[in-house]
């Protein structure tokens, strides 16, 4: 009698097996992040307080937002707005044509689908008014605020890691002696924490005390402090990203070349094709999912910066160098949760939009290449 | 035979495939070189000046120790001696919970990856729209309406699941593990800032605010969806049948997969192990929200540093050099594991 009881206990156990395994998981990010994620939401559209022995919420609706995009927050979330020249206009009316032809392009080729132009649609809005709003804040008179800088953050910094990496990784996919030494050497800045790159490169930047003062002397920039100079400050952050995260490039990409089929390489050589076509034609078309991968990943992540702006230049000068994790995380030191909880609901929409876009332009190309 | 090369011809073109020719070979060399010294020059400066006295950084800059000054391990003494508890307190704090949230994560993500690996799910749409409704419902009750939270989830959790054993099987269509496993991976796109906020105040509602709990269920969360991807993509590797064999011989599923699969495993659990442990080791934004005095990490307390008589780099060296060389050893050790869990998730996905 007992022997059958624990038999069928263990039966319906092991029945369960599929939803055990599962659960914790799903639970544990239902709970810390979906959740969190709703009230975040809730949280964007109330004003935050605190009162005696708590908290209280008052619901306000788009407040916060419109703050941010059109109200007393504006110059620092979006930066403060110049005057367009000529050129911009001209500048701004091409990228237009462009995403017109696109567009129309789209109509005449394929099937169109509900999602493929709602997805379309989308990205042409949303570019237009990016590009508008750049141009905007990045002449003369203009100041870009958090949104603009940690675009340029994301732009350069994975641009400038994906072109190091590739050029060190096709280096490294020869055959030649001690390339293990610089596998490894290469791989070691991605192990330092952030905030420690952020005070090396601070040291390292310093005009007259830091390791390369004498060349910038010899300059003439010896009184020059970088971290004081918005757009030196934007770079140094760029740098100080690109020193950590362009292993991560090599070593994906490296990985990647090595797995390419030698034959076809062997056989280019043999017809006598020249490096530039074998690299076009061949590693280039072997390596391009993989790079598109590591691409995306690092779009994603370098969304996200906050150390480096917070400790190399504290987000200085001014708010020159501000991504738009640390202006969420100033708001939320100075208790205002609701408009911190904003501003990390736009963040959330640019990264996913960007995100997104890149992933459907990826398959796109995947799928035609 | 007798065909005369030219001089590019004999630098730069090589007699066979394998064979790298002269020129390319000291133009690869140079750069690498160069890219080392990249590497290696802020590390070394570091080492450099935490072995400086004030005097020695602030006479401008002064390379080599022995030769351009006198070294002295006062920087070193002040960190360790002096200040004894204030290191130590933050260090320990650091190693106990990045390990205790990368074991956590690797043990649950590990099991949601082979789940999703093995195990074939199809929940329905409808349901899981209807738990995200009830969820939004049950938040706006709690926080607008000041419905008592045991009271709000007991009751939201009955009504769910009245509706789904009623209305939720109207819905044909299903999620599959592809969406599932999607659905994890996205949760790398959230930016942490945007969940960070209800945390702090949930936590500060139970008293967990600066506690190593707080921050290990929180890493835990944050790197759960990395190692669900990494080890799913691992076990869809392992061949099956020597499980099937085993749930013949009467093996029940967990049996099977902690006494069969984790030990084959052990490749893909390292190097996953090993990444998320690095990524915690070196978070900062979630401790910079969630920990101040007693659960503070060393990021907290390196970023701390900018003291108002100006950033002390002497002492600064010392700490970021202590917070690195675990990490640093780990990866002269171990690199190929850290490789291997990089390339699962970048090379797959």
């Amino acid at each position: 009698m007992m022997q059958k009881r624990s038999a069928t206990f263990s039966e319906w156990t092991d029945q369960r097996a599929p939803l055990v395994f599962i659960l914790p998981a799903i639970l544990i990010i239902l709970l810390l992040a979906i959740f969190p994620l709703i009230i975040s939401l809730y949280l964007s559209l109330s004003r935050f307080k605190f009162v005696k022995g708590g908290f209280s919420l008052k619901f306000i609706g788009w407040l916060n937002y419109e703050k941010l995009l059109v109200g007393s927050q504006q110059f620092h979330f979006i930066g403060s707005f110049g005057q367009l020249t000529p050129m911009e206009m001209a500048a701004i009316a091409l990228v237009g044509l462009l995403l017109l032809w696109w567009l129309i392009r789209y109509f005449r080729q394929g099937p169109v689908t509900v999602p493929g132009l709602l997805g379309r649609l989308i990205l042409t809005a949303g570019l237009l008014s990016l590009t508008w709003l750049v141009l905007f804040v990045l002449n003369q008179k203009g100041f870009p605020g958090t949104l603009v800088v940690t675009l340029f953050y994301v732009f350069f910094g994975v641009l400038i890691q994906f072109c190091i990496g590739l050029a060190l990784a096709l280096l490294c996919a020869q055959r030649i002696p001690a390339r293990n030494f610089f596998r490894l050497v290469f791989f070691l800045p991605l192990m330092v924490t952030p905030v420690g790159i952020a005070y090396t490169f601070r040291m390292l930047v310093d005009t007259t005390k830091g390791p390369f003062a004498p060349i910038w002397e010899f300059f003439g920039w010896g009184a020059i402090a970088w971290v004081k100079d918005p757009w030196a400050a934007r770079w140094v952050i760029v740098l100080g990203d690109s020193w950590q995260w362009t292993p991560f490039m090599f070593i994906v990409l490296l990985a990647a070349l090595e797995n390419q089929p030698r034959d076809q390489v062997e056989a280019a050589i043999v017809d006598g094709a020249s490096r530039w076509q074998i690299f076009r034609d061949i590693t280039w078309r072997a390596i391009l999912p993989v790079s598109i991968t590591v691409i995306l990943i690092r779009i994603i992540e370098a969304f996200k910066i906050i150390d480096l702006p917070n400790v190399l230049t504290n987000g200085g000068p001014g708010i020159a160098s501000e991504s738009l994790t640390l202006h969420s995380f100033m708001a939320w030191r100075s208790l205002d949760l609701g408009g911190s909880a904003a501003v990390a609901y736009m963040l959330l929409f640019v990264s996913v939009f960007f995100s997104m876009s890149f992933i459907n332009f990826a398959r796109h190309r995947l799928k035609t290449a | 035979m007798s065909e005369r090369k030219s001089l590019y011809q004999i630098l730069f073109e090589p007699k066979t495939i394998d064979a790298v020719a002269p020129g390319s070979k000291v133009v690869s060399y140079l750069i690498l070189g160069l890219w080392t010294f990249i590497c290696l020059f802020p590390l070394y400066w570091l080492a450099v000046t935490s072995l400086k006295l004030p005097i020695h950084v602030a006479d401008g800059p002064n390379y080599l120790p022995g030769i351009d000054f006198k070294p002295s391990l006062h920087a070193w003494k002040y960190i360790f001696v002096d200040l004894g508890n204030d290191t130590l307190r933050p260090y320990l704090n650091t190693v106990l919970v990045s390990l205790a949230s990368s074991v956590i994560a690797v043990l649950v993500g590990s099991m949601g990856g082979y789940a999703l690996s093995r195990i074939s799910y199809s929940p329905k749409l409808g349901s899981v729209l209807l738990f995200i409704l009830i969820m939004i419902l049950m938040i706006v009750m709690i926080v607008r309406f000041g419905v008592p939270w045991q009271l709000a989830i007991a009751s939201g959790l009955a009504l769910f699941l009245v509706l789904v054993s009623t209305v939720g099987r109207r819905f044909r269509r299903a999620l599959h593990n592809n969406d599932i496993a999607f659905f994890m991976i996205s949760q790398r796109i959230l930016p942490p800032v945007a969940v960070v906020i209800p945390i702090y105040v949930l936590f500060q509602n139970f008293g967990l605010l600066d506690t190593h709990g707080a921050l290990v269920i929180t890493y835990v969360a944050v790197n759960l969806p990395i190692v669900v991807w990494l080890m799913r993509d691992f076990f869809d590797t392992i061949p099956v049948d020597l499980e099937e064999s085993a749930a013949l011989d009467g093996a029940s599923r967990y049996r099977i997969f902690f006494t069969i699969v984790l030990p084959l495993s052990k490749p893909g659990l390292a190097a996953t192990f090993l990444l998320v442990l690095i990524l915690s080791w070196n978070e900062y934004l979630l401790a910079l929200f969630l920990s101040t005095a007693d659960a503070q990490t060393l990021p907290l307390l390196i970023a701390a540093q900018n003291a108002t008589r100006g950033p002390q780099w002497w002492y600064m060296s010392v700490l970021i050099i202590i917070m690195i060389a675990p990490v640093i050893a780990i990866a002269l050790v171990l690199q190929r594991f850290i490789t291997r869990g990089l390339l699962i998730g970048a090379v797959k996905g």
